[in-house]
């Protein structure tokens, strides 16, 4: 089924999507870091849920319910085994990295009082600064920011200044999603842990990546996306230490997350059904492991390398285009451009290569502050996969050329 | 010339060209031509919401017709809103409340009018037709 020499045209083949035209010509897609395209594993693993025993899972008696129970029990445990966690009931399963933030900012505000303090980053996503934003507004704690250099790296020696005994939390993204930077998130859990905060890693744009070892890293918690590794939207991960998982409060009521219900009292379930009220997203969670199958049998170094690899073929041609500018310029970085040429709209630019086939984001990438960092309304933004070749790049080089002379 | 006039000639120009390409070269050049709102009226309130880039709309009213300028920091939204104010600009009140947009569609623009769009083309005509409705208040 799968190879485990890396060899692109064969992987291409496991995904349909790439065999589209748009607008007359063949896709070329490079909005990977919003989501990710799904090979036809994983999307035979959707029809065969819902072909042949989709029910609902862990009341029922009945084989169906039987097999979609042990079909999601057994995803759980691929995603426990594929971060390395302890246990299978430290993985909750959520509809994506944002629920998983706001499922930990939402326990957290029982936890947190006037003058606790918070720290997020400069690289966030708007998603991993609202609800902290609002944490602070129910809890009367503070969030505080470390600030990030010219290059897209955020400056350590200001994190060190920021924390405290007042530090409750520590939510930083593994990758930023604007610009690629990974972030050291090793030194950052350390850090806190010797001070006695929690940290919180946002995995949404790491995990297509690379592999975290949630016991090795030692973070507190650890989210992410399935759609970005290849799996499908509206589910993803939530990985918390069994203390802390036990610490916080449920998130949301409903069937599943009791043990008994009486009208003067109601017991929770035992993780990881406390946070996972009502119907979960069964066939999603299953699709999830499978995903995660796929990303195996490749093989993380792989993927990394290869991935490496066009970034670099990429980058070296880009800078070659006279004004065009690079932002994000991390030592340390993922397979992510996001660039500007002169003073052209980055809408632009996006339009016309949409009108050649080729997919990329424009716009502030849901990462305003980054954007008023550079004094810029927006970017584009290229991002690698490993299904994406060089020859790919090299049409993208053309046709940015041809972008750039008709927009001049 | 009526505004249902200028459309059709605008649906001509566009049948010249063959390829998206050419329609988009035109486009951009017809952003050059467009209207400039001045300076003093490019202020946040008459930014329109919904786009990617910023698009600044103005309009004044004289003889019962209403003139408009505009701005934008894109040059394809430049010459979107430079097409919509050439159809409608000089043009009464009434008339640009009343004013269709199918053109858009024939000059082989569709994938800007869908309201999902991040170019704000349906929030562009919108904009438009208010200051007509407004102006035409005035008028009653």
């Amino acid at each position: 089924m799968l190879q485990s020499v890396f060899d692109v045209n064969t992987i291409r083949k496991d995904f349909p999507i790439l065999e589209r035209k748009v607008n007359g010509k063949s896709l070329i897609y490079f909005d990977n870091a919003a989501t990710s395209q799904t090979p036809k594993q994983v999307i035979e693993v959707i029809v065969d849920y819902y072909s042949n025993y989709n029910a609902n899972i862990h009341r029922g008696v009945h084989a169906l319910s039987q097999e979609a129970t042990d079909a999601y029990e057994r995803a759980r445990t691929k995603i426990q085994k594929h971060f390395n966690a302890k246990h299978a009931y430290e993985i909750i399963f959520t509809s994506g990295t944002t629920h998983g933030i706001n499922l930990i900012a939402n326990g957290f505000s029982s936890l947190l009082k006037k003058g606790d303090e918070i720290i997020v980053s400069a690289l966030e996503h708007h998603s991993n600064i609202v609800p902290w934003q609002m944490l602070c507004e129910r809890t009367g704690a503070i969030l505080k920011v470390i600030p990030m250099s010219e290059e897209g790296e955020l400056v350590l020696s200001e994190y060190d200044a920021l924390l405290s005994t007042n530090t409750k939390l520590v939510f930083v993204n593994h990758i930023s999603n604007a610009l690629g930077t990974i972030n050291p998130i090793q030194y950052i859990i350390d850090k806190a842990h010797g001070l006695g905060a929690a940290v919180l890693v946002d995995g949404a744009q790491s995990c297509p990546h690379i592999r975290p070892d949630v016991q090795d890293l030692d973070v507190d918690f650890y989210v992410c996306s399935a759609h970005k590794i290849c799996g499908p939207t509206g589910v993803g991960m939530l990985y918390g230490k069994e203390e802390w998982l036990k610490k916080l409060p449920p998130y949301q009521g409903g069937g599943e997350m009791i043990a008994e219900v009486s009208f003067e009292k109601t017991t929770y379930a035992d993780l990881p059904h406390k946070f996972e009220a009502g119907t979960p997203n069964v066939c999603g969670g299953i699709a999830f492991g499978a995903a995660i199958d796929y990303m195996n049998a490749i093989g993380f170094d792989a993927i990394a390398n290869y991935e490496n690899e066009l970034l670099v073929y990429a980058t070296k041609q880009l800078e070659q285009i006279e004004n065009l500018k690079i932002y994000g310029t991390a030592k340390n970085k993922t397979s992510v451009i996001s660039f500007n040429v002169g003073s052209i709209h980055p809408y632009d630019i996006g339009t016309i290569l949409d009108k050649m086939g080729i997919a990329v984001r424009t716009g502030h990438h849901c990462a305003q502050p980054i954007m008023d960092f550079y004094k810029i309304p927006g970017t584009i933004r290229a991002s690698f996969m490993f299904y994406n070749t060089k020859e790919e790049i090299d049409t993208f080089i053309a046709s940015l050329k041809k972008a750039i002379m008709m927009l001049s | 010339m009526t505004i249902e006039e200028i459309q059709n000639e605008i649906i001509d120009e566009f049948s010249m060209f063959e390829d998206w390409e050419e329609r988009y070269q035109y486009m951009i050049d017809l952003g050059k031509t467009l209207p400039l709102i001045e300076e003093r009226f490019k202020t946040d309130t008459n930014i329109i919401k919904g786009c990617q880039s910023k698009v600044w709309v103005h309009a004044e009213m004289n003889d019962e017709k209403v003139n408009f300028t505009a701005d934008s920091d894109a040059i394809i939204t430049k010459g979107i809103i430079a097409i919509l104010i050439r159809a409608f600009s000089n043009q009464h009140p009434k008339d640009i409340i009343d004013a269709d947009t199918d053109f858009i569609d024939q000059i082989g623009l569709k994938e800007h009018l869908s309201p999902t769009r991040a170019n704000g083309l349906v929030s562009m005509i919108k904009q438009l037709k208010m200051y007509a409705i407004a102006y035409q208040t005035q008028l009653n």
